[in-house]
């Protein structure tokens, strides 16, 4: 078991990995197709030719798709699981017990006291 | 009936050992944290089964079949011997018992473990990341080679693009940090000694909160991490009827840790802790060392037996 394992260079360079995810989350938030320049302003520290050649690997893999809309490009990531991806995250998540243990979750439930608590977190910060 | 106490001693030992670590746990900065919970866990259930077993074992080494096979005197054992045969019996009987319960626990997590993955793997991902089409908003990390953040649409949608990093972020440390790891190695100790189930589940929040202060170094904002996870909390909880197993530490103490200033590594606790892992080893040594003479003696006992008649 290691647990120093860290790889990650502090000088703000990320692996390229890295940055294709946060340009693919960045297409799914938009909730629409948008131009690489919308792109950009949800993921500021990557130059503009970079998201290109990351927005264009994205189509080559079929995860999103490219279609010129006036005189540039637009973007939209693709669903092509006709829901069989969400129908298994669904098995996983439901099933409690180990399989939805070995999953290292984001949040895990709440009960109503810690909601109430959330909430007032929430907005005893000001900057929300 | 007279008992020693060294005999019984790491039991106790190791019993202290489960229930302190988790205070200990509390007190320490997350990444101490999770270690802590992990050494705690593996030495106070290897206490425990080996102690058993030592208990056991010169039972075991009287009943004839056995002692047929090892140069050493019954009657000397049976003589010697501190610990009565209706207690070294249920001890083995113990162990049996925990033997099968760590194989059904390896099992079952070993094929949650691969079930997960084959679920996931067919997802297409981008860099690390495989989102699903759906509007409820979840996300969580898989482990596999490599291992996958997996992202529903829904809960990017709900998250700003610097939460969506925190969130990444969090992830890609529990995959970085081999976190599946942890919470394997702080489940299978539990199912070998009940004692250590909030030992398990102080491991699995300091392994939480080792993510989302990583999280907080990556987008060099810890309020960010915290907004992002209240967030996202309040917004799948709403999102959902049905009660799923939590596996994610709680979350109002995470974010309300990520709020105040980071845990500074406090030396009492860290001694304190140390001192209690030394206590379990050491006892644990004595006693083996203890039972080791004894057979000593009717190995011994057994050799000039053995020779007398010859003569």
């Amino acid at each position: 078991m290691t647990g120093g394992k860290d790889g990650r260079g502090e000088g703000g360079r990320r692996a390229r990995g890295e940055l294709e995810s946060e340009v693919l989350a960045a297409l799914w938030a938009a909730g629409g197709p948008v131009t690489a320049t919308v792109v950009q302003e949800q993921v500021p520290d990557a130059a503009y030719t970079t998201l290109l050649t990351i927005l264009t690997r994205l189509c080559d893999k079929g995860l999103v798709t490219r279609q010129r809309e006036g005189r540039s490009h637009v973007y939209a990531p693709v669903d092509d699981q006709a829901g069989h991806a969400a129908a298994g995250m669904h098995s996983l998540l439901e099933e409690g017990g180990d399989r939805a243990a070995v999953l290292a979750r984001f949040v895990s439930e709440l009960s109503v006291e810690d909601e109430q608590l959330l909430e007032q977190l929430l907005h005893g910060d000001s900057s929300v | 009936m007279f008992w020693p106490v060294p005999m019984y001693l790491p039991l106790l030992v190791s019993a202290v050992l489960a229930l302190g670590a988790p205070w200990a746990g509390r007190r320490m900065p997350p990444r101490a944290g999770a270690w802590a919970m992990v050494c705690a866990a593996v030495v106070a259930a290897g206490t425990w089964v080996t102690e058993l077993a030592i208990l056991a074992f010169t039972a075991v080494g009287q009943v004839p079949l056995v002692a047929a096979q090892g140069p050493w005197s019954v009657s000397v054992l049976a003589a010697e011997d501190p610990v009565s045969r209706m207690v070294a019996a249920v001890c083995a009987g113990v162990v049996l018992a925990l033997i099968v319960s760590l194989t059904v626990a390896s099992w079952r997590r070993g094929r949650a473990l691969v079930d997960a993955w084959r679920e996931c793997r067919h997802i297409a991902a981008g860099g690390d990341l495989a989102v699903v089409d759906d509007p409820v908003p979840a996300a969580f990390a898989v482990l596999g080679l490599p291992g996958r953040v997996v992202v529903s649409s829904g809960m990017l949608r709900l998250l700003a693009g610097p939460e969506q990093g925190a969130l990444l972020a969090h992830e890609r440390a529990h995959l970085r940090h081999r976190h599946h790891l942890f919470s394997l190695v702080l489940h299978l100790m539990a199912a070998l000694n009940p004692l250590l189930r909030p030992v398990e589940r102080a491991g699995a929040f300091a392994v939480e909160r080792w993510a989302d202060e990583e999280a907080g170094a990556a987008v060099a904002d810890r309020p960010l991490v915290a907004r992002a996870i209240a967030r996202a909390a309040l917004a799948s909880s709403r999102a959902r009827q049905a009660a799923l197993a939590a596996t994610g530490g709680p979350v109002p103490q995470r974010v309300q840790a990520l709020l105040a200033p980071p845990v500074r590594r406090r030396g009492g606790v860290m001694a304190a802790f140390a001192v209690l892992m030394a206590a379990c080893c050491v006892s644990l040594a004595v006693t083996a060392h203890d039972r080791e003479r004894l057979f000593e003696a009717a190995m011994h006992a057994h050799a000039v037996g053995a020779q007398l008649p010859t003569r």
